[in-house]
């Protein structure tokens, strides 16, 4: 008997399986609707390249079949300028934590943002440092028990979409990953969207942030997802940060249009220099 | 393959040592420059900035170094040849990801102006400190390849013998300029394009699906592919395998590690460049290195007038050191003295190569102007007076 095969096993390393992802992270959910939005974004591709951290988000670029690059810790948004400028052709999405884009990699973050770098930015928010034990990050709620913030967290958590939205973002949303449609369209339109386009996705870890925080098991976490989330597309996103057990808002909020760092760079140079300026197009 | 005449800005120039290493790399095919403004290193990027648009480069100034130092690594895996220029404390942020580009063998070029330090230092004025951290500054253990210029022209012709072994290496490869050389002008004379070799990218030949990022392919150092080729790679940081997988075991580190260390150190006599005078039948050799080797020339004259048997060997490569060559003379000359703008860096491998055959001498100076002749004459003088005695002196 031939056993069925898995419409998404064409997009993923398989020779990498078992991932190292606990039962219950919402890891996988994302690398699920990744793909499938990949699949419909209508690039081919050869064309697309993932650029991740380091952490357990950062492992997302070793189990997909693109061109794939697993740097370092909070760095893959400047990895990923460096790309994009060597090869505008290319779609380039930075898929990683909560820690390493915002906390390490914070300031790399509000400057691709500023620029309009033409980059996708997906940011799994599982509130911890999965990959070192459950440490408190930049997203973290007060109050919420992490490994190094054992009596409650006391620091006010960053507002992720806002962050994005003042930096300069020209799309943004926020889903759970309960929400595996509007996750894999949310994706999608954020590929497709020229500029600086930031997904955050909220996602269980149930061993480290779920078990300190008596949040339950993956299922519970999701149950909480699918009962708290608040759908508000179009949202100020200056309201929408997150509290320790509140509600979530999700949705899509920003959607604008600026020129991108190339575009920009083109038209500047050009009026600057005229026609002796031939508009870049990459180094090769 | 030969320079892009595009780039190439054939004739006789009078330029500062920033400014012909700017061109040197230009020359070279650099297509990709990231970087954050630092004294004294600045003016190699504005002449870049200033440069670029009309050769088909992109310059970017990232938020700080460390940015800088990865978006080149970017670049790199996207197709294009790309440096980055800094100095001491910009080096410093730039540790972690020299390591990278060791990991993941990326081709690269990082350019270091020195100036003293520890910490903000002399901003404006020269040293030769950081020597050994760019033999050792990332962590873990690996080996690179570093240029010392002594002159603007060698600044020219020594970027682009920086991005050629870094192509043939796969390695970062650093140029370590200091403030005078970078901030001095002098003659510059840039070949015809015809007239430069360049060292392409060896990319695979391996049809997609079939290509493994760590496949030797019979050498010792893997042919590479960029982003788009259809290859769908995966490479990382991590210990890898030849898949570019990551392996957590000692095994794999082995294997991945050894290699790394030794496709510089079994090639090392390809990597070297050292010129000498006179050092066959000297008492004493001065060693010696960027701005410090043109005062040695003039103490080791001054010496010379003295009736001492003088000789020089200047290193321009400094990484790998060359051991062989200094084994060779301290089985024949009564000492070694070496002036350098630090308190003992490239030194102690003077030292510990000679091995005891001969007598060592340092002339240190912690940087900020260069050494007084004298002084270095003046050790000189004691290198060879004393050179009967077997103490090793510093």
């Amino acid at each position: 008997m031939v056993s069925p095969t898995n419409p998404v096993n064409q997009y993923l390393r398989t020779d990498r399986m078992p991932h190292i992802w606990c039962s219950g992270c919402g890891l996988g959910t994302t690398v699920n609707c990744f793909v499938r939005a990949v699949e419909g974004c209508g690039f081919p591709l050869d064309r697309i390249s993932v650029v991740s951290g380091i952490g357990c988000t950062g492992r997302v670029a070793g189990y997909l079949k693109l061109d794939s690059f697993h740097t370092t810790h909070g760095r893959p948004i400047p990895f990923a300028t460096g790309l994009k400028l060597a090869n505008p052709n290319l779609k380039v999405v930075v898929y990683s934590g909560d820690g390493d884009l915002f906390a390490i990699g914070g300031n790399h973050f509000i400057h691709a943002a500023r620029r309009n770098m033409d980059l996708t930015i997906i940011c799994v928010n599982n509130f911890t440092y999965g990959m070192t034990g459950g440490q408190v990050t930049p997203t973290t709620p007060i109050d919420a028990i992490a490994s190094t913030s054992p009596y409650g967290n006391v620091e006010e958590p960053f507002n992720l979409p806002h962050l994005a939205e003042s930096a300069g973002a020209v799309y943004v949303a926020r889903w759970t990953t309960f929400h595996v449609r509007q996750v894999t369209k949310a994706m999608k339109e954020a590929i497709q969207k020229k500029g600086f386009s930031f997904v955050e996705i909220i996602a269980p870890c149930p061993t480290l942030y779920g078990r300190r925080n008596r949040l339950g098991d993956g299922l519970e976490m999701m149950q909480y997802y699918k009962e708290n989330s608040v759908i508000k597309n179009g949202a100020d996103p200056r309201e929408v940060g997150l509290g320790f057990k509140g509600k979530i808002t999700c949705g899509k909020f920003v959607d604008r249009e600026r020129p991108s760092f190339l575009d920009q760079y083109n038209t500047k140079m050009t009026e600057r220099l005229g026609s002796s300026f031939k508009p870049y197009k990459g180094v090769l | 393959m030969k320079a892009d005449p595009r780039g190439v800005l054939t004739g006789a120039h009078f330029l500062d040592g920033d400014h012909a290493c700017c061109e040197g790399a230009i020359a070279a095919g650099c297509r990709f420059v990231a970087g954050y403004p630092i004294t004294p290193s600045t003016e190699v990027v504005e002449r870049i900035a200033s440069r670029f648009p009309s050769v088909g480069g992109m310059f970017i100034q990232m938020e700080d170094e460390i940015a800088s130092s990865i978006a080149i690594q970017g670049a790199v895996w996207g197709g294009a040849k790309a440096m980055t220029v800094t100095s001491g404390p910009g080096f410093s942020l730039m540790m972690e990801h020299i390591g990278l580009a060791v990991m993941l063998e990326t081709p690269c070029v990082f350019v270091d102006v020195q100036r003293g330090g520890p910490s903000t230092g002399l901003p404006t004025l020269p040293a030769q400190a950081d020597m050994m951290q760019a033999r050792w500054g990332s962590h873990g253990d690996y080996e690179i390849i570093a240029f010392s210029p002594n002159s603007p022209q060698e600044c020219f012709d020594l970027t682009i013998r920086a991005f050629n072994m870094a192509e043939e290496y796969r390695v970062p490869v650093m140029m370590m300029m200091d403030e005078c050389v970078g901030h001095m002008t002098e003659k510059v004379v840039i070949p015809r394009p015809e007239e430069i070799d360049i060292t392409e990218r060896r990319f695979t030949t391996a049809r997609p699906g079939e290509y493994l990022p760590y496949n030797l392919d019979g050498g010792i150092v893997p042919p590479m592919a960029k982003a788009g080729d259809g290859h769908r790679f995966h490479v990382t940081g991590l210990t890898h395998d030849e898949r570019g997988y990551p392996v957590m075991n000692a095994d794999a580190q082995e294997k991945c590690v050894h290699r790394l260390v030794d496709k510089i150190r079994n090639n090392a006599e390809d990597i070297i460049r050292l010129e000498e005078s006179e050092t066959e039948d000297a008492d004493v050799v001065v060693v010696s290195y960027g701005i410090t080797s043109r005062v040695a020339v003039k103490a080791i004259e001054m010496a010379k007038a003295d009736g001492i048997k003088v000789g020089h060997l200047r290193l321009i490569s400094v990484w790998p050191f060359p051991e062989r060559r200094i084994r060779e003379l301290s089985a024949r000359v009564k000492a070694f003295v070496m002036p350098e703008l630090n308190y003992g860096q490239m030194f102690f491998e003077l030292r510990s190569a000679a091995h005891g055959a001969t007598r060592s001498y340092l002339v240190p100076h912690g940087g900020g102007t260069v050494h007084d002749p004298e002084v270095i004459c003046g050790k000189i003088k004691e290198a060879a007076s004393q050179a009967q005695s077997k103490e090793v002196l510093w």
